[in-house]
């Protein structure tokens, strides 16, 4: 349950795009909705890894 | 702007990374042993050898090989030329190649575990021990080579599409594509791509690091950068990045490219010859690392206005970019980087097909490992047909048809993991309802990815490999339920008659 919970996460952040459809605020000079979506790559390797782990404590 | 023109550097550069590369590739099965230290001889036919590398591959080389089939000239031609044409809107590329990942952790361990236990070695040959039936598999089978052959086009207009760019016209840049593909493939078999897999992922690297680096420094920062590209893109208003009736095809793009992404004969190639079920969850972790690249890789459609290129043919803004701001000789190394990441995955798509064609089409024990070749190499010719008789904006539009294609196969492959009663027939039927269907809407709409839907006051275009697959599904569901009621039979039933088949 907590597995599909982790792995269903990147699907609801990225797939409801009004979430995010937005100029502002801006990190770096990038507009937020491209630096929200480079966020989730690292964010998605996390929650995988997480739930490898929780796979492997089963 | 007057395009660049590359010197004698760059075209220098260019052949020599280039040629190093596929040498290097071609000649594997030399070298390979020395840096192995471990006896050559495997008690796998070499049949497993040249179509799934024995299956042996560890973490390292499944991440490169994984990565380098996945991220092709689509990943660097394609998609920074839409980025160019549409702005934001390009970028469903990103969302869709980071959901790929919990869906590839969720789901391919269990096939690859199918798949090891019962010595397949295609998406067709699962599917005929799961449910019994020839029919089946060729549906399954014919799907993954109709849909890989623009693929592999794709792939030959990106090294085309370089060549040309060294100021090379005529049919000289394609017939040198094809030729390079060809001994890559035949003389290395999967271990070429394998093991050179990790030299277009440096190569690329580099690229892409210098671009990001050192265009923003002449543009005065991303910021800059940013406002300039706006400046020659239509305008959105109200503060948003992609317009608002675009939000539904850019999420349903994303999710139908996901979900279609790993059924293709050559990233699952990648992904059955796999060790363990452990690498690939392993990999699930890692590989979104070429994501960002990816990422980096669009903004090169940005970054191209904010340059100042200007052309009309699409997929030479990244070459345009490199030549404009690179000195010649870095742009040429950039080029041979563009060219080998197209070499390395249209390698793995000609052998993941060749493997269809003699496991799945052609009757049973006519395999050989020649017989695999030359399939490889009518599969690269099918390719090479689809980049001469259609031209280029065609063939990516093409990879969309090969989308909907093979997103058909969903049911059938992955669907049929979960302990759903499914039916041979009522897959077939499905798969071809949903075939039908989404061939007819991409003919209708003249080859365009989404297709305008209206239901209950709500109205959004949805894409087409979607739709196609909701058709599928429900035709799978109901002419299921229509045969076990007309039959009458309950799953205590059917139990015996799968492992009758399963002997068979």
């Amino acid at each position: 349950m907590k597995k599909t919970i982790l792995l269903l996460l990147p699907f609801a952040g990225l797939l409801w795009v009004p979430l995010y459809n937005r100029h502002d605020p801006v990190l770096l000079g990038f507009p937020f909705f491209y630096w929200y979506q480079l966020a989730w790559v690292p964010v998605t390797s996390v929650l995988i890894w997480m739930a490898w782990k929780t796979d492997k404590q089963s | 702007m007057i395009p660049s023109l590359p010197d004698n550097a760059a075209i220098g550069v260019f052949v020599l990374c280039f040629v190093a590369t596929i040498v290097l590739g071609s000649t594997v099965r030399f070298w390979r042993p020395l840096l192995n230290r471990r006896k050559a001889v495997t008690h796998h036919n070499q049949g497993e050898e040249w179509g799934l590398g024995g299956r042996e591959f560890g973490a390292w080389i499944t991440w490169f090989l994984v990565g380098g089939d996945f991220y092709t000239a689509y990943t660097v031609i394609a998609v920074p030329a839409l980025v160019y044409s549409t702005g934001g809107f390009g970028f469903f590329a990103l969302p869709y190649t980071i959901i790929v990942y919990p869906f590839i952790f969720a789901v391919m361990p269990k096939l690859w575990t199918i798949a090891r236990d019962g010595g397949h070695a295609t998406a067709a040959d699962i599917v005929r021990a799961r449910f019994g039936s020839r029919t089946l598999e060729l549906a399954v089978a014919i799907s993954g080579l109709v849909a890989v052959l623009p693929y592999i086009a794709l792939q030959l207009i990106g090294i085309r599409t370089v060549v040309e760019a060294l100021g090379y016209t005529g049919m000289l840049p394609l017939l040198f594509a094809f030729v390079s593909l060809a001994a890559y493939t035949w003389l290395g078999g999967l271990h070429a791509p394998a093991l050179t897999a990790f030299i277009k992922d440096v190569m690329i690297y580099i690229a892409v690091l210098a671009a990001v680096i050192i265009v923003p420094i002449h543009l005065g920062g991303y910021g800059a950068m940013f406002h300039a590209a706006t400046e020659h893109l239509p305008a959105i208003p109200g503060g948003h990045i992609v317009s608002q009736d675009q939000t539904v095809p850019y999420a349903t793009l994303a999710l139908s490219s996901a979900f279609a992404a790993f059924l293709y004969p050559h990233t699952l190639t990648g992904i059955l010859a796999a060790k363990s079920a452990d690498t690939i969850r392993q990999n699930a972790v890692f590989l979104p690392i070429y994501t960002i690249v990816l990422g980096l890789i669009a903004l090169l459609g940005l970054m191209a206005h904010a340059a100042g290129i200007v052309t009309t043919s699409s997929s030479q803004v990244v070459p345009q970019l490199f030549l404009a701001i690179f000195p010649s000789w870095f742009a040429g190394f950039c080029f041979a980087a563009i060219a080998v990441g197209a070499l390395v995955p249209a390698s793995v798509m000609a052998i993941g097909a060749a493997n269809l064609i003699m496991h799945n089409i052609l009757p049973r024990h006519s395999e050989s490992v020649t017989g695999a070749r030359l399939a490889g190499l009518g599969v690269k010719v099918g390719a090479l047909g689809c980049v001469v008789f259609l031209n280029a904006k065609f063939a990516i539009d093409l990879q969309l048809l090969g989308g909907v294609i093979i997103l058909q196969t969903f049911p059938a492959l992955i669907m049929g993991l979960l302990p759903l009663r499914l039916s041979a027939p009522a897959l077939i039927g499905g798969w071809a309802s949903g075939s039908l269907f989404g061939l007819g809407l991409c003919w209708m709409d003249g080859l365009k990815p989404v297709h305008p839907i209206a239901f209950g006051g709500f109205s959004a275009s949805v894409s087409t490999g979607l739709l196609a697959l909701g058709v599928n599904i429900v035709v799978t569901m109901v002419l299921g339920s229509v045969i076990r009621l007309a039959l009458g039979a309950s799953p205590s039933t059917l139990q015996p008659r799968q492992s009758m088949r399963r002997q068979s």
